[in-house]
């Protein structure tokens, strides 16, 4: 059992080593989609490798640097490192999951373990479709973040479940809370650079934004991630709140978590209605989508460590 | 003129800018409840705020920190938007009621006006093509042929959804206003084979709403056969279940087991398994040699290895000084030289250890009295003959003589005792019904297509034009394939844009 563990524990630091090498090559490539060098190691300018670039889709107006396919290496190195990386980290989650002889989210290295691994996932199933490379140093780069704090700060050794989790709720609850989390954090990240490309316009000292798509398509983007994320949140809470009435004898009682899990519903509710007002659609909408999340950060993290929650044993 | 002020007043307040104001508000002002103790939830902590901070205490007591959410600044929010949600919602259900009856819009009159546009021939005649459109709208679309061409709609379960989400809020509002007033809920902690009744005398707390009456509680008692404890090897908890047989009058009693996450339900109440621990069975007989006190005595625990605390308070006894016994439950007592400490919850090793007062313990002057605490302001403590404070040691089954022939206290056997919760709240399922309808709209509100769409079709120099637009209701991606699919059977010949 301790066995299964430790391996799990190493699978993980694998799958960071691999998200490390994607990080570094997505990172390349952002930064190659702004600047080509010309066989003299030049640096081609912008509209000029529009100019020269064959049959390529031009058209799509003036200086966007979209470099012909298959010329994106680090693209594809980074794509490839993090499919192993996100392999390595499913059986991470999976081995954890039969070491501890339960589902893996039943405390917070648990929890942060698995819904890192939903984020990955869902980019990489979306990626499959769509041409998402912009996005992937964006989300690579947050998920080893936490995954390093859920290894080196989050860390607990696998154990049974306590008699109050051991319940199907657990299932319901809390794996569409995994979910919920990796959608709004997705849609938050969106956001991030919406805002990063609306405020920097045109200017040449942000050119690694100029690989990226433009602040409106950016925005229908975090608001489809959004809007399903609500829905999410929706029944995170509800769920929760119907196990609360199971085990604790009540639906709702304000509990540190719950007032968070409320706030966070709340502020979700004003992005929806702040798209619909006007004056209020675009930039400012973004910035409620951040809240959101940072929000939902906030409620992990300092409502588990510095308010006292009944929740404290997980998310 | 105040008519015309109050007109401007509500136009505000049901403005959808003035809802974006007050949800913000509302994320705002509940987050303090989380920072501070609530009253609530918490009144220890919220007491023990007030003595650490007394000056800004009382301040933030004042300003209703302490009860944030029935503070008259959250209400005013919550109430103000839902004020403002009901006066947004009302026009728009008739809205959508007479959109409902009357059917799709007439064909606006430029169609190349809107983004998503077609426009081109085709060799089938006008009314053919008209007639394969509307094949292809039948199901999908409501669809209707007018003079001036087809209009068609789909997709009012999307404004059906978000008028059902925004009522169903209120709903649930609603339904939280009924479980304040109609629920009753207390606690009592019942040792293994003794019995509860339900009614308020056998409550250790209770408290109800303003509709309950307290004297018409649901009728039954139940016995706690058993408690079930069991730990892993370290002390972490396995599993707990209060085995119970229930009586009702008129009913076969049955008999079940609650655990953590499965409360009992009887009537309508529901009993919930909140937490357990030891009740040393203790006898104490006076001077005189009187049995003064018999019973089992819960002793809470403090931690996870269950180092319980407790007292007893031996009032009854033929003459002289009251006692007070006080002191410590270790279920797995382990000496270690200089103390004795408890290792596992499990009670493979209990000792009783016990400090003893004497004089009055203060229950005749009528102000009540907390049971797990010993007031010893009128009492001295019972010293051994060295002088020290006399510690009682007891394994079950053992006695101890006190000094001065004050009598004796005999630890008898460990039964466990079980804390449960009950609580009787008929709002359940209201609070569950609207919560279904609140997430069901709140689906179709999100996800289910608004769309129009308008084909007009007219002859002109032997050929069929077409012209055709699409228009959708907040985001919708695949509006532009959709057009295209109903026009599918026409084989347009596409102008050049």
């Amino acid at each position: 059992m301790t066995d299964l563990s430790q391996f799990s524990l190493l699978v993980v630091y694998a799958a960071m080593a691999s998200y490390t090498i994607a990080l570094v090559a997505f990172a390349i490539d952002l930064s190659s989609l702004r600047a080509r060098r010309d066989s003299e190691g030049r640096v081609i300018r912008e509209h000029a490798l529009v100019g020269v670039r064959t049959g390529g889709t031009a058209g799509d107006g003036g200086a966007v640097a979209v470099p012909a396919p298959g010329r994106r290496r680090a693209a594809g190195i980074a794509m490839s490192t993090t499919l192993l990386g996100a392999a390595f980290h499913g059986i991470g989650v999976v081995s954890r999951a039969l070491a501890a002889g339960h589902v893996p989210w039943s405390n917070m290295y648990e929890f942060t373990l698995t819904f890192t691994f939903v984020a990955v996932g869902l980019y990489l199933w979306l990626a499959h479709s769509h041409d998402l490379r912009y996005l992937g140093a964006f989300v690579v780069g947050p998920v080893l973040l936490l995954l390093g704090v859920a290894v080196a700060v989050l860390y607990v050794a696998a154990e049974g479940l306590q008699p109050i989790l051991d319940n199907y709720w657990l299932y319901l609850h809390v794996s569409v809370a995994t979910v919920a989390i990796a959608v709004l954090g997705l849609a938050a990240v969106l956001a991030v650079l919406q805002l990063a490309k609306d405020l920097a316009g045109d200017s040449r000292w942000v050119a690694i934004l100029s690989g990226l798509p433009g602040a409106a398509e950016l925005e229908r983007l975090s608001y489809r991630f959004t809007a399903v994320g609500f829905v999410l949140w929706t029944f995170t809470l509800v769920a929760g709140a119907i196990w609360a009435e199971h085990a604790w004898g009540r639906a709702w009682g304000w509990d540190a978590k719950e007032v968070w899990t409320f706030v966070i519903w709340v502020i979700y509710a004003a992005y929806l209605h702040a798209r619909a007002t006007r004056g209020w659609d675009g930039r400012r909408a973004a910035y409620l989508v951040i809240a959101g999340f940072a929000a939902i950060m906030a409620n992990y993290f300092v409502v588990n460590f510095l308010l006292s929650t009944k929740h404290g044993y997980a998310f | 003129m105040t008519v015309v002020w109050l007109r401007w007043a509500w136009r505000q307040l049901t403005s959808m800018r003035v809802a974006l104001m007050l949800l913000l508000l509302l994320a705002v002002a509940a987050v303090p409840g989380s920072f501070f103790p609530q009253r609530a939830q918490d009144p220890v902590a919220v007491a023990r705020f007030l003595t650490d901070n007394p000056r800004t205490g009382a301040v933030l007591d004042a300003l209703g920190f302490f009860s944030v959410y029935s503070s008259p600044w959250f209400m005013a929010v919550y109430t103000l938007l839902f004020v403002s949600l009901i006066g947004c919602i009302l026009p728009r259900i008739r809205d959508h009621w007479r959109a409902l009856r009357s059917g799709p819009p007439r064909v606006p009159s430029r169609l190349t006006r809107f983004p998503v546009h077609v426009t081109g021939t085709t060799a089938l005649d006008v009314e053919d093509a008209y007639a394969a459109v509307l094949r292809r709208l039948r199901g999908r679309y409501r669809a209707r042929r007018t003079f001036a061409g087809i209009t068609a709609e789909r997709g009012y379960l999307r404004e059906t959804g978000n008028l059902v989400f925004h009522v169903a809020l209120v709903g649930i509002l609603l339904a939280f206003g009924y479980g304040q007033l109609a629920t009753y809920r207390g606690q009592a902690i019942v040792v293994e084979g003794e019995s509860f009744a339900n009614s308020v005398v056998d409550y250790d707390s209770f408290e109800s709403g303003t509709l309950v009456d307290q004297r018409q509680l649901e009728p039954f008692t139940f016995t706690l056969e058993g408690m079930t404890s069991r730990f892993s090897e370290t002390g972490r908890p396995q599993y707990f279940g209060a085995e119970v047989l229930v009586t009702q009058p008129g009913q076969a009693p049955f008999r079940q087991v609650i655990e953590p996450n499965e409360p009992l339900t009887v009537t309508g109440t529901r009993v919930y398994l909140s937490g357990n621990g030891y009740a040393p069975r203790i006898r104490v007989t006076d001077g005189a040699g009187n049995v003064a006190f018999a019973g089992a005595v819960p002793f809470l625990p403090q931690d996870d290895v269950y180092t319980s605390t407790g007292v007893v308070k031996v009032p009854d006894v033929t003459d002289g000084d009251q006692l007070g016994l006080a002191g410590q439950l270790l279920p797995t007592a382990v000496d270690d030289g200089a103390t004795l400490r408890s290792v596992h919850p499990d009670p493979a090793n209990p000792l009783l250890v016990l400090q003893v007062w004497r004089g009055d313990l203060g229950l005749d002057d009528g102000i009540p009295q907390n049971v797990y605490q010993l007031q010893t302001d009128r009492m001295e403590q019972v010293t051994g003959a060295d002088g020290a404070p006399l510690l009682l040691v007891l394994t079950p089954g053992a006695t101890a003589e006190l000094p001065d022939g004050l009598g004796t206290v005999t630890f008898e056997d460990l039964p466990r005792f079980a804390a449960l919760d009950l609580r009787h709240d008929p709002s359940l399922d209201w609070l569950l019904g609207t919560t279904v309808a609140a997430m069901l709209g709140l689906m179709g509100s999100l996800f289910i297509p608004r769309r129009r769409l308008w084909v007009v079709c007219a002859a002109r120099d032997g050929v069929t034009r077409v012209d055709a637009a699409a228009l959708a209701r907040g985001e919708d991606a695949s509006l532009a394939a959709d057009l295209a699919q109903v026009l599918g059977p026409l084989e347009l010949t596409k102008d050049d844009a």
